[in-house]
């Protein structure tokens, strides 16, 4: 079946990407614990053991940051690295700059997680690292963007792939945002608090400029990027249309960069602004569709892989989740939607309907087509791919199914009112309705832990099983050649 | 020297320069894409380009 590795030769650089996978697997398994120990804090407060570094609070950052940059992060790495080499057919231009890049990143991450817990944070969503970390990360991403770029350069090949044209759009506005978003001055040069440079609204405004586009270019482009090496591959056929993939491309970057005040409805910002964020997050339901649309064409005529392939199955799944929430993200967008669904847990329900039915779906089913070809083996059980893929799958539902309960029931009972025209729910009752959905949605997390963990000892036994031949046919090799000599 | 800059500020201008700026950059991408019998046979042939490092 079609999880089995080819014989690499071996021109290009395997080794920072073998580095990277193994570290957004442990990142994903941290990241994802410690995403079902908040759940369950907020479940069952008893969870926060009245330990500061562990409470809801310091720990939600852990998570956000440990699935998003580290697992996330990492995989973008490790596949933007192997994509690259693959379709321009030369190596990375420099190995220093490769380790460069999973130095900082690693070290990055390590230290943002620690310095959450200890309560060190900039309180920027999504961008909590305290200034000293931001520095490092810059650093390091200038330094990917430069090795990428220069390598792109280098290439053999007259054409660029599309999935290095999304790789590029994701480094590139990543490197902006993160740069203009942590603009800021630090109190002392021994203190790690430092004030924004912003102030007021525009703070906020440029919080959500980085925000929703660290969900564009971080999160939609490069997966994308992603998306159309592997699903052809896997798929073993080209992509349904290369000029469609063009047109999604143009339209997504052009669009996405718009948007962010979306998140901001019904506030001090300017009404013309949020009218304007949610009207081009309405007109990104077409290049998203229309990249929905032909990465799961990909698959015309050969429809029957999704019943003997479970890589396929993570692909397409995730392809149909990112059709999903691209669609419920423009609907949220509306203002008179937003009205009910800011500020309950309808938005959480969205965010890892991308995070884990697009993000990481697409994530695993990448990193079963990729791991056997970096160690030269098979994997090493493809029926615990389909058990991950069931259990990820049953989570997902699980989870979002809650949060739709949870956010859509909270955001009725904030706004109902009686005959009096008084509110009809005190604030605490509204907490209360949410003990079971949030009950749910832990139990559902659980779920896709476990799917997580499946995939690490999997990932674990093919890396061994891999070695193992390796040594064997080495040591066949070295007989042969004793023989030949003497 | 610089004052026909002040033509942008009013927003009055700027609104229907950017639709038009950026409907005919669209319209653009969209005709480059699409016309062009050759054009278009090109661009087909980029979609095999991660199966050349197969054969």
């Amino acid at each position: 079946m079609s999880s089995i590795s080819l014989t690499n030769s071996q021109p290009y650089n395997y080794d920072i990407i073998r580095k990277f996978t193994v570290m957004a697997i442990i990142w994903g398994v941290l990241g994802m614990t410690a995403g079902v120990y908040i759940a369950l804090e907020l479940t069952w407060p008893a969870f926060n053991l009245d330990i500061p570094a562990i409470t809801f609070g310091r720990l939600r950052p852990v998570h956000t940051t440990l699935v998003i940059f580290g697992f996330g992060g990492s995989a973008l790495f490790a596949t933007s690295y192997y994509v690259v080499q693959r379709t321009c057919q030369v190596r990375l231009t420099s190995d220093v700059m490769a380790n460069m890049t999973f130095w900082g990143w690693q070290i990055a991450i390590t230290l943002a997680a620690v310095s959450y817990m200890a309560g060190f944070t900039q309180a920027r969503e999504y961008a909590e690292m305290v200034w000293p970390i931001d520095i490092l990360i810059a650093v390091t991403w200038v330094t990917y963007f430069i090795l990428f770029v220069s390598t792109l350069a280098k290439r053999t090949q007259p054409h660029i792939y599309v999935a290095n044209w999304f790789f590029v759009a994701f480094i590139l506005a990543t490197a902006i945002l993160h740069i203009f978003n942590n603009m800021e001055v630090p109190i002392s040069f021994f203190s790690l608090k430092s004030y924004s440079l912003h102030a007021g609204v525009q703070d906020a405004m440029t919080q959500w400029w980085y925000g929703h586009n660290a969900v564009g270019f971080f999160l939609t482009a490069a997966f994308l990027g992603m998306m159309y090496y592997f699903v052809p591959k896997q798929a073993g056929r080209p992509v349904y249309s290369y000029r469609l993939s063009i047109i999604h491309f143009w339209a997504l970057v052009f669009l996405y960069m718009w948007v962010g005040a979306h998140h901001l409805h019904w506030t001090a910002l300017p009404d013309w602004t949020s009218t304007l964020a949610a009207t081009f997050s309405i007109l990104l339901l077409l290049p998203s569709w229309g990249g929905m649309i032909n990465g799961i064409m990909t698959l015309s005529g050969a429809w029957d892989k999704l019943r003997s392939d479970p890589v396929i199955r993570f692909l397409i799944v995730a392809l149909s989740f990112y059709g999903m929430s691209t669609f419920e993200g423009p609907l949220m967008s509306l203002k008179s939607v937003n009205a009910l669904s800011h500020y309950t847990d309808w938005t959480i329900g969205h965010v890892h309907s991308g995070a884990l039915g697009w993000v990481a779906m697409v994530t695993f089913g990448s990193f079963y087509h990729l791991i056997p070809r970096l160690w030269e083996t098979k994997m090493y059980s493809d029926k615990l791919i389909f058990l991950h893929f069931w259990l990820a799958t049953v989570g997902i539902v699980l989870y979002i199914s809650a949060m739709w309960v949870a956010g859509i029931g909270q955001g009725l009972m904030l706004r109902a009112f009686d005959e009096y025209g008084n509110l009809a729910y005190t604030f605490i009752e509204t907490v209360e309705f949410l003990y079971h959905p949030y009950a749910v949605r832990a139990f559902g997390g659980m779920f896709f832990v476990a799917g997580i963990i499946v995939m690490a000892y999997n990932v674990f036994m093919t890396i061994r099983k891999g070695r193992i031949e390796k040594a064997a046919l080495e040591e066949k090799l070295a007989a042969k050649l004793a023989k030949v000599q003497g | 020297m610089f004052e026909w800059l002040t033509w942008f500020t009013n927003m009055e201008n700027t609104k229907p320069f950017a639709l038009v700026l950026y409907f005919t950059c669209f319209v653009g991408i969209i005709a480059y894409v699409f016309i062009g019998k050759k054009r278009a046979k090109r661009f087909e042939e980029y979609k095999f380009i991660p199966f050349d490092e197969d054969s």
